[in-house]
């Protein structure tokens, strides 16, 4: 899985080298709504790659039909050298894609643990006869699964793996956030996609997130990231390279400096100077 | 917040809160059998008032005795099965309590296949009844034609499980209300299509003789050494067998990674997929075993009660068995017990009250829906292995 990044020894090589994510000419309609519009995008293997955008510009939409959840009108989708388009949301995973929603989609009666292990389901024996029969072997299972939640789980905070076996809906935000990024991780995905993970923090909880998140990045320098934010200052701090979406399509491309420079994003943003 | 330090703790417990449990359990024993065995209302009355105070009062002390036996499973089911076994031999001599024992049973095998789909799966089932008397009338035509006892219980639950197939596609297709609206049809289908239907006896219903396991008669009366006992002892044994097993089963399935995809899919269906979980193989596994589980349950009763009609697997006998999911808790085997002897018994005991007992059901689930919306015992958090201290 990181044969390709320890292959790379620069910016330049990266480029060249075939990008992990590739799509070309996505759209997805609505009705008579456009939310994506031919969209060309691709992600290099080990990038982060920060997706900005104002609101209804189809950040997300572009999430959900990268995860198969969309089916997309036109246009092809490849991942790894692979054409996903039009695959069902669990063939996507298995590929090697993992997200988190904006609105988290924790199961909040449920434990951490469970959360964890609902990301982790590919690898678990999930067969009637096995799990009602074979106790012994499950249990085995089980011992093995309950160490590596842990685990991941003190890559982020050692309080949270104190709290594994506690309902996630009793867990603050940032804590919820984490679950859903550890449910996330727990499969070694190769792409991982962020939806806003900022949103519904303070300024403080969104900087220890993004430390976070850059200390699993720097235990996992393979991993590849798309991040939607709005939050410019995690954006700048994060990206390597951002991708500015206005009605669905690429309007700018480029470091965040750049890009945030750029007259076009400006008006996207603000709206059009008047004279 | 304490979840996990109890988990801990429960593997610790004192054999003297385990001892306390035990009695409890034994006094809960001798309020079934007094609850079972009276026919005055001002006992029964009583029986109720006291349970309540009992469940009220007892709550602030009851997770300690519960932790100690939830710590020792196997204990706790065996100490059930035990404790209806000697109900059942205290009331040996009075046929109808141990029917109405039996009926209980046999509705809480059904209700725990249900609650696989709707506590664990999200599959809101309104057709039990039609599940249970798939099973019945599998039961009725097998059992007519020689096939022996064993594989006509079996058989039932396969026949009442490949009947759910034919609605997988849309109950797969559709959501919430709408897939319930969807077994709201099959029920009445399922009802109408029987008193139509004149080769399975329509109004008029079809006969069915005792259960035979090889030679083991269950319509005959059983000496019990110092005394006899009436045959429903037979049928309590194989109904509380049963029942204990689905029990088991129904815990195995919660406790284990089948159980958690369950739950994944109940919650949020869009994050299961987006994780890889297969939704609709869940939600086949679920329809699937619950349906088995009703068809068993059904063949059962079709052959202890000897007689079965249309009437018995009506679209108001699926809303029982909903309403004991509800009064339990929705995703608890355990609470299934209390509440299937609440809404079949009470009925029963209260005669006048017969005319109005779906007045009754109605007026016990808006209550439960506003003062305890979770059921009697609602669902716990997840151990997959309790006691063991992982």
């Amino acid at each position: 899985m990181t044969a390709a990044a320890d292959t790379m020894d620069g910016p330049a090589r990266e480029a060249a080298a075939a990008p992990l994510l590739a799509c070309a000419g996505l759209t997805m309609r609505f009705g008579g709504l456009v939310a994506l519009d031919a969209l060309d995008l691709h992600v290099a293997q080990g990038e982060i790659l920060g997706l900005i955008g104002p609101n209804g510009s189809g950040k997300t939409t572009f999430f959900n039909v990268l995860t198969g959840l969309y089916r997309a009108s036109g246009g092809r989708i490849a991942f790894a050298g692979r054409d996903i388009t039009g695959l069902a949301p669990q063939a996507v995973y298995r590929a090697g894609i993992a997200r988190t929603f904006q609105r988290s989609r924790l199961c909040l009666p449920l434990t951490v643990f469970d959360n964890v292990m609902i990301g982790n389901h590919l690898r678990l024996s999930h067969g009637a006869c096995f799990n009602v029969f074979r106790r012994g072997a499950l249990r085995r299972q089980y011992d093995e699964a309950v160490g590596a939640a842990r685990s991941l789980a003190a890559t982020f905070n050692a309080q949270l793996a104190a709290r594994l076996f506690d309902a996630a809906g009793t867990l603050d935000m940032i804590d919820r956030r984490r679950v859903e990024i550890c449910r996330a991780l727990v499969n070694t995905p190769r792409l991982l996609l962020l939806d806003e993970p900022s949103a519904g923090m303070t300024r403080g909880e969104t900087r220890e997130l993004m430390d976070d998140i850059l200390q699993v990045r720097a235990a996992r320098p393979a991993l590849t990231i798309v991040i939607i934010e709005h939050e410019m200052n995690v954006i700048e701090r994060m990206t390597q390279r951002c991708v500015v979406l206005n009605y669905g399509s690429k309007i700018a491309e480029g470091p965040f400096r750049a890009v945030a420079a750029d007259r076009g994003v400006q008006e996207a943003y603000l709206g059009q100077a008047v004279a | 917040m304490t979840g996990s330090a109890a988990t801990r703790g429960a593997a610790r417990s004192h054999s003297g809160d385990l001892l306390v449990a035990t009695a409890a359990v034994a006094a809960i024993g001798a309020w079934l059998w007094a609850f079972l065995a009276t026919d005055s209302v001002g006992v029964l009355a009583g029986l109720l008032a006291f349970a309540a105070a009992a469940f009220v009062f007892g709550r602030r002390a009851a997770p300690r005795y519960r932790r100690a036996l939830a710590a020792r499973p196997r204990m706790a089911t065996s100490l059930g099965v035990l404790t209806v076994c000697v109900v059942a031999v205290a009331l040996h001599d009075q046929p109808y309590p141990l029917l109405m024992l039996c009926t209980v049973l046999l509705f809480v095998v059904a209700c725990i296949g249900l609650d696989i789909q709707t506590g664990h799966c999200g599959l809101v089932n309104f057709a039990g009844a039609a599940f249970f008397g798939t099973g019945a009338y599998t039961a009725a035509i097998l059992a007519a034609h020689g096939v022996p006892d064993p594989a006509v219980i079996f058989a039932g639950g396969v026949v009442a499980a490949a009947a759910g197939s034919l609605l997988i596609l849309p109950v797969l297709r559709t959501r919430g209300y709408y897939a319930a609206l969807v077994t709201i049809a099959f029920g009445i289908l399922f009802s109408t299509f029987l008193e139509v239907n004149d080769s399975l006896g329509g109004p008029q219903g079809l006969k069915l003789h005792g259960i035979d396991f090889f030679g083991w008669r269950f319509n005959r009366d059983v000496n019990l050494g110092w005394t006899t006992a009436s045959f429903y002892v037979n049928y309590v044994v194989l109904s509380l067998a049963l029942a204990a097993g689905a029990f088991v089963f129904a815990r195995r399935i919660e406790r284990s990674w089948l159980g958690l995809a369950f739950d994944a899919v109940r919650l949020d269906e869009i994050a299961a997929a987006t994780f890889g979980i297969g939704v609709g193989r869940a939600k086949i596994i679920a329809f699937t075993l619950g349906n088995f589980l009703c068809g068993v349950a059904g063949s059962v009763y079709a052959m202890m009660q000897g007689f079965i009609a249309p009437n018995n697997f009506t679209f108001g006998e699926s809303l029982i068995l909903v309403s004991i999911l509800i009064l339990g808790g929705i995703g608890n085997p355990l609470g299934i017990l209390p509440a299937a002897l609440i809404i079949i018994v009470v009925p029963q005991k209260l005669q006048f009250i017969q005319e109005y007992r779906f007045l009754l059901y109605g007026v016990l689930v808006v209550l439960i829906l506003l003062f305890r919306p979770e059921g009697l015992l609602p669902r716990r958090i997840r151990d997959y292995f309790p006691g063991s201290g992982a």
